[in-house]
């Protein structure tokens, strides 16, 4: 273990020597001189202050450009004196390494763009590769394998010796083959290896890495190359084929989600209900306000913000449901025209509510950590957000049709739209069990409000979005039927998908409308039509 | 009032209803004199205060109301006040160019500020020309256009699209271009004038990916899964975008969350600024660019006077500022020093005597109104920090001027805008004709 430890540090001072035979001629001068230009506030002062105290040897280096890469490089203007704030809050002299009490006043962080962030990266990215955690030895492999510098093989190749870990193993053994198959003195045997590797890799990267492959090569490499390429372009166009259908599917996840509270409202109580995505949009501004509550109370409490909101979108908007349904909707029963027009300018009362409430710009909903990020599956990138929101979607479906299915609200509702006069003969209270199902419509759109607030906008037009779309899913599914609903919602969801590639997002988005309307003249009450006497009534 | 009066004389009348008219004829007179004693200038404000646009242009309201308080408080301008008539087009193309009549020939305002997306320009402009009034308008546009009754206060294409491109060109020697935009005339135009002059740059076709979403689009998986495979070829890839309002943020977000950072592929976006940003968590953004004529994190004490104004006036010391603020900024003051030059608000007067004249900026220049109404202001290239603010990494040396025709165009490359000399806004160059097309 020990001795381990010690390789490694050998291993770290070499590379610290290769990066000073690799990195950009630096002022020669003291370590002092170099850390001082940090305090010029000059990019070019900033990207020979980072190659000098990179080759610099000094024990303070690893800090300092660890600390600049998080802003956490502070430099006096007046003084061009540079702190070092330590992640434990701690100030220290970048130069003297002597704890200070506080920053001076004037001192700010040293400022990076992009091209110095590469700079810093790739000073850390070969300080890391040797890193006792695993995860970061990968990544600094992968920079490796995108930069394929000469320079570093020695370094890789040490590093791959001491390699434990199965998966940094095959990692650095990728970074090795694409630097040798770009080393011009590599054998041709080397090279052959190297293209075996990376083909074996065969992902995009890999496919860059290939294409990239130029200069006069032997016959024997260019034919392995591109047999390499040929293969790697197989697999990846179907891989692209499963990332549309997932892509296709979390889209599906999204309609049904917004529709589904319309699936109650429009699709079992024939309420054409134009104020839906004013419910959803009342959901993300109880998300938001939930969030703010947290975040200046119990900031610990954020990962479970989401959670704290469903239900209280759930009442909020339940709420707001049932008022209208008492104070307008019921005195239009019959009337969809009436309907129609009242809920729309509902809608537009509604949004310019929240408008005076919360001001007309973008409120800020943060996501969880456990819905931030992605991970590979294959060669598709799968985002945290969308997988639980389909997640999400599934569970309120199966929730809302156990509900309807073994409560005994859920019997009296639909009892009620089969047949409303013969419900009320039997004694059920019609009235009550409509206002009960406008609420529980609105109250599953106030959910969908939570989940969509971590993909979109929380503005007041949050819900004009989705209104068009929602209806569209419930006319496709077929009215009065939540199967329909579901199934719809992932068709469009996947065809739209598997379109946009080919059409682009305008023209997919059309094509799918002609394609809705031209099934609905064929079909006109949609994928799963009603059948019996409640279709005449 | 007038069309009362003679419908009431012409119809038979009682006795009784003479007298009310009479009545009303002198109390109205009553009231014309007290108002004449305490005359205004009025000043209209024509910015959606509902509806999709509500988001940007509620702020650009505030900052007119802002503005003619602080000149209030200097004694208004010819010894008269300003007053502010705010109407609401609620975001409504046709009904922008109503209530412009409303504002010229009911209210009688002297100049209009507003509008935001090009297509309620157009729609007023027949409204303004027939009329004859002012209208300065705040907000980058896609050029191509330059009207006697229109002052161009914000960035041209060669004012914010081509220095960025020039940018990420030189100083993160990119090679392949993905141009990314909502579905509208200014993102089609603005990518039409970059597309040209990659071109004429050397870049290759197979190097430039075009994309247009709808507005409001929210489900950016395929298009930033499309990106970054087309950025994934050992060329340095980069996004230009000009995609607009709400639809950015889910953008960004999907971005962040496949993991494309901006030291991977940078995104140089054109109307994303501080009150944007206010919207959404700018961690995973850090680094990505925008180009402005005006951001608020300028080091300069005009511009920090005016923030500190202006956080006041608001009473919320969060609130941001951004680059359309400033616009209005700089062509509130042009329009008071041009009636002050002029000594009328007269509608010719003012408009003959705008170009030339000159406005401090908040960026510590002045800006100068061109012939071709358009107006010289730097340009700034800023990296989206952790706290939502622009951090410049890059400015022109100096003032950049707005032109009104694009330079990179085969239809506009000849004309020019030029209300001194030539009293045109589309004189062709090369035929010495107004109003001619290019070659």
């Amino acid at each position: 273990m020990f001795a381990n430890v010690l390789d490694r540090f050998r291993a770290l001072a070499l590379s610290l020597l290769l990066i000073a035979a690799v990195a950009s001629p630096a002022l020669a001068g003291p370590f002092e001189d170099a850390v001082g230009k940090f305090a010029n506030d000059e990019f070019s002062d900033t990207d020979e202050a980072i190659g000098a105290v990179a080759t610099s040897g000094n024990p303070l280096a690893f800090a300092i450009i660890s600390a600049l890469q998080d802003g956490r490089l502070m430099a006096d203007p007046d003084s061009k004196k540079v702190y070092v704030t330590q992640p434990d809050g701690k100030i220290i002299d970048a130069v003297t390494a002597e704890q200070v009490a506080s920053l001076p006043a004037a001192a700010a962080a040293v400022r990076l763009n992009n091209r110095l962030r590469r700079t810093v990266e790739a000073a850390l990215g070969g300080l890391t590769l040797l890193s006792p955690d695993p995860a970061k030895r990968i990544q600094a492999a992968q920079s490796v394998f995108k930069t394929h510098d000469e320079a570093m093989l020695p370094l890789v190749d040490d590093a791959l010796k001491n390699e434990t870990v199965k998966a940094a193993k095959l990692a650095f053994t990728e970074a090795r083959a694409a630097i040798l198959l770009f080393k011009p003195d590599a054998t041709d045997v080397e090279k052959l290896e190297a293209i075996a590797t990376i083909k074996a890799r065969g992902d995009q990267e890999a496919m860059a890495l290939l294409t990239g492959l130029t200069g006069d090569q032997p016959a024997a490499i260019v034919s392995a190359a591109a047999n390499a390429k040929a293969t790697i372009q197989r697999s990846l166009s179907l891989w692209s084929m499963v990332q549309n259908a997932w892509y296709g599917l979390s889209l599906g996840s999204v309609l049904l989600l917004a529709a589904i509270g319309l699936a109650i409202t429009f699709g079992v109580m024939g309420v054409i209900n134009m104020a839906h995505g004013e419910m959803v949009m009342i959901g993300a501004y109880v998300t938001f306000v939930v969030q703010e509550t947290i975040r200046t109370s119990y900031p610990h409490l954020f990962d479970y913000s989401l959670l704290m909101a469903v239900p209280l979108a759930f009442i909020v908007a339940g709420a707001i449901g049932v008022l209208i349904e008492r104070s307008i909707i019921r005195f239009l029963y019959g009337r969809p025209l009436e309907t129609l027009l009242a809920t729309w300018g509902l809608s537009l009362v509604l949004q310019q509510a929240v408008r005076t409430m919360f001001g007309p710009t973008n409120r800020e909903v943060g996501n969880p950590s456990w819905m931030s990020g992605a991970f590979e599956l294959g060669q598709v990138t799968i985002t945290y957000n969308r997988l639980w929101i389909l997640c999400f979607t599934l569970a309120v479906f199966a929730i809302l049709l156990a509900m309807l299915r073994y409560t005994a609200l859920g019997l009296e509702m639909r009892a009620v739209t089969q047949n409303r006069r013969m419900a009320a003969s039997m004694g059920i209270a019609t009235s009550r069990v409509d206002a009960l199902t406008f609420g529980l419509g609105s109250g599953i759109a106030g959910i969908a409000g939570v989940a969509l607030s971590q993909i979109d906008n929380v503005s007041p037009n949050l819900g004009q979005s989705y209104i068009i779309d929602s209806f569209m899913v419930v006319v496709f599914g077929g009215v009065g039927n939540l199967w329909g609903t579901l199934v719809g919602a992932f068709a469009l969801g996947i065809a739209n998908k598997f379109l946009e590639p080919v059409a682009g997002a305008v023209l997919g988005k059309i094509a799918i409308l002609v394609l809705i309307i031209l099934f609905i003249q064929k079909r006109p009450r949609g994928l799963f039509a009603l059948k019996g006497r409640a279709v005449e009534a | 009032m007038l069309t009362q009066l003679t419908h009431d004389i012409a119809t038979p009348l009682s006795r009784r209803r003479w007298l009310a008219a009479t009545a009303g004829l002198v109390l109205g007179l009553a009231a014309f004199t007290n108002a004449k004693a305490q005359e205004t200038i009025k000043v209209g404000v024509l910015h959606s205060l509902s509806g999709t646009m509500a988001i940007s242009e509620t702020t650009l309201k505030d900052t007119v109301l802002f503005l003619i308080d602080e000149q209030n408080k200097k004694g208004g301008v010819l010894g008269k006040k300003l007053e502010a008539v705010v109407v609401d087009p609620a975001s409504n193309w046709p009904l922008f160019a109503e209530k412009a009549r409303e504002l010229i020939t009911k209210n009688k305002v002297s100049v209009v500020f507003g509008c935001w997306t090009s297509v309620s320009r157009k729609s007023v402009l027949p409204v303004f020309k027939e009329l004859n009034s002012i209208l300065f308008y705040p907000v980058q546009y896609e050029g191509e256009e330059s009207e006697r009754n229109v002052f161009y206060t914000g960035a041209a294409p060669n004012q914010q699209a081509i220095p960025a491109v020039d940018y990420l060109m030189k100083d993160e020697k990119v090679k392949r271009w993905v141009l990314a935009g909502t579905d509208y005339v200014y993102p089609r135009t603005t990518n039409k004038i970059l597309e040209a002059y990659l071109k004429s740059k050397g870049v290759k076709q197979e190097d430039i990916m075009i994309n247009y979403t709808p507005f409001g689009h929210s489900d950016w998986q395929t298009i930033v899964a499309d990106v970054k495979k087309f950025g994934s070829t050992g060329k340095k890839t980069a996004v230009v975008s000009t995609i607009n309002g709400d639809a950015n943020v889910p953008f960004y977000k999907e971005l962040g969350n496949q993991g494309i950072k901006a030291t991977d592929i940078p995104v140089v976006a054109f109307s994303v600024g501080e009150e944007e940003l206010a919207g959404i968590d700018t961690k995973p953004l850090l680094g990505h660019l925008a180009a402005w004529t005006y951001v608020q994190s300028i080091k300069d004490p005009a511009n920090e006077k005016f923030i500190k104004a202006w956080q006041a006036y608001t009473k919320n010391p969060k609130r941001v500022t951004n680059d359309p603020m400033e616009a209005h900024v700089i062509g509130f003051e042009m329009w008071i020093k041009a009636v002050e030059k002029a000594k009328t608000v007269d509608a010719d007067k003012v408009i003959d005597a705008l170009p030339g004249i000159e406005a401090k900026n908040l960026t510590g220049g002045t800006s100068t109104m061109l012939p071709n109404h358009h107006i010289t202001k730097p340009v700034f290239i800023g990296e989206i920090k952790a706290n939502g603010q622009f951090d410049v990494v890059w400015k022109t040396p100096g003032l950049v001027a707005g032109d009104a025709w694009s330079k990179e165009l085969d239809g506009s490359r000849d004309l020019i805008g030029d209300w001194v000399g030539k009293k045109c806004g589309n004189y062709n160059t090369k035929t010495d004709k107004c109003g001619g097309q290019g070659s």
